[in-house]
């Protein structure tokens, strides 16, 4: 958004940068073997349900898409306390890049109907040996990965989360801003 | 074919520009206008550059004066965590810098934002307002603060208003004969220097009246703007309509009012139509709830236009 822009009162929604997402594969690689963390195979994406029937119907289709591919059993569709709409996508565990790309459809088909700007965020679940679970979090808008490691309702484990960053440093791009690091408490799949 | 729903509105951008240089030309013709009448360029200067001082330190101070002014405090994410979570996703979906929030402990059901800049802005809503909307409504408002703050608007109103401020100044100077006295040494005459201040008074006073409709006439459009603005984020229009009907007060004093019937009705009296542009229409900050909710609805109706593949 251009400062003139913002003078005269004309911004317009910020669009998603979706290619980002392809870096998950190599990145899960690197967790397994620097941190001992696995996919676990479910993804999801975050977004805002626009009202209309335009929406409607562009979600129809994503997950009408989505099911139809035998390699994704089922699509769940959850709806979080502050209205955004979640879909859960679970693949075999070992398909981090399976995963990826069903959950790059969803973003495309959004952006094709002109919801692009509605895209929050897509979380890829992981888990530890020790049980210890964290997903990471791609925010649309900025082009940037965080790690979230929920621990209990309203906690998250910070030094794990500083963790898996340091892994990460060299592979995706890292929010730099913590105050970016949104906590998605009840996130389906963590 | 990515493709974008928004459409900006280019009348309303427009008309905004030319108010706002309009705001601008009347500064320039104040100064100048007090140079010609008291016939001294360097006091001149020093009443625009004082002029643009205060409005500066109003801009600067803008977010501690608000929030004293409504005797409001910043609340922590733990004393407020679900507003906090609404403006952290509505921020990480506009891509802008978080704000800092405030709550108002009042009744009335209100919300404003300011701040010198988005880094430094704040957010903030009254206890009344968390009270009457629920949380989809509350968003559609918290959007609409948040988009006045991407769009600069202290800083555009503060701006906007120095010519006003300017031009009161000028008035108050004249009560203690600063412009008389200045007048006076140059002439030798007292004749003269009782000229000068008239005029000077004169054109004050008409430039105050001028950017006090002007003013009122941006700030209305800002409004709009950021109406526009923050219900594109949220994708809910609906929502923040019904928030300002709630807000405003309407949906209380008239129950199942049908705007539809209203509109038509219109048609049939003179007087409405005529007086589109009465005194209250003239002054008011913001715009009359019809308007926006017209707005809305043509947003609303561009989001659930069906796509190119459907």
């Amino acid at each position: 958004m251009g400062f003139w822009d913002a003078i005269r009162g004309r911004r317009a929604p910020r669009e998603a940068n979706l290619d980002a997402l392809f870096g998950v594969p190599s990145a899960a690689i690197t967790l397994e073997t620097g941190l001992g963390m696995r996919a676990t195979g479910v993804g999801s994406v975050c977004f805002r349900a626009a009202e209309g029937a335009a929406f409607a119907a562009t979600q129809q289709d994503i997950e009408a898409l989505l099911e139809a591919d035998p390699r994704t059993p089922q699509v769940e569709r959850t709806v979080d306390d502050f209205g955004f709409t979640w879909l859960v996508v679970r693949r075999s565990p070992d398909d981090v890049a399976g995963l990826c790309t069903d959950l790059h459809a969803v973003n495309v088909l959004l952006e094709e109907q002109g919801f692009g700007p509605a895209l929050l965020c897509s979380v890829v679940g992981f888990a530890g040996a020790d049980g210890r679970s964290a997903g990471l979090v791609y925010l649309y808008k900025q082009g940037t990965f965080y790690p979230f490691a929920p621990t209990g309702p309203q906690q998250r484990d910070n030094l794990l989360e500083i963790n898996l960053r340091d892994q990460l440093a060299g592979e995706l791009p890292i929010e730099a801003s913590l105050q970016r690091w949104l906590a998605l408490w009840g996130a389906p799949g963590l | 074919m990515a493709r974008t729903r928004f459409l900006p509105d280019s009348g309303l951008t427009t008309r905004m520009t030319l108010v706002m240089f309009l705001l601008g030309g009347l500064f320039v013709a104040l100064v100048v206008g007090i140079m010609v009448a008291v016939r001294s360029p360097g006091l001149a200067m020093i009443v625009g550059v004082v002029g643009l001082g205060v409005a500066f330190f109003q801009w600067w101070t803008s977010d501690t004066m608000a929030m004293r002014a409504m005797r409001a405090r910043e609340v922590t994410p733990q004393e407020a965590p679900e507003l906090h979570g609404m403006v952290d996703r509505l921020c990480a979906l506009a891509d802008m810098p978080k704000p800092r929030v405030g709550v108002a402990d009042m009744d009335l059901p209100n919300a404003f934002a300011t701040g010198r800049s988005p880094k430094r802005a704040v957010v903030c809503v009254t206890t009344g307002l968390l009270r009457r909307l629920d949380a989809e409504e509350l968003e559609a408002v918290l959007a609409h603060e948040l988009s006045h703050v991407a769009h600069r608007d202290v800083m555009v109103m503060t701006i906007a208003s120095s010519a006003g401020i300017v031009a009161g100044m000028v008035t108050r100077g004249a009560q203690f004969g600063v412009f008389s006295g200045g007048g006076r040494s140059r002439n030798g005459k007292d004749g003269g220097g009782a000229a000068a201040l008239v005029l000077a008074l004169l054109v004050s006073l008409v430039v105050y009246a001028i950017s006090f409709f002007l003013t009122r006439l941006l700030s209305r459009y800002r409004e709009l703007c950021a109406d526009r603005a923050g219900a594109y984020l949220t994708l809910k229009p609906a929502k923040l309509a019904s928030a300002l009907q709630k807000i405003t007060g309407e949906m209380a004093s008239i129950p199942q009012r049908d705007l539809r019937t209203t509109r038509a009705m219109n048609a049939f009296f003179i007087a409405p139509a005529i007086s589109g542009a009465t005194l209250s229409t003239l002054t008011s900050s913001h715009p009359s709830l019809e308007q926006r909710l017209e707005q809305l609805a043509r947003i609303q109706s561009d989001l659930s236009r069906p796509g190119p593949g459907a």
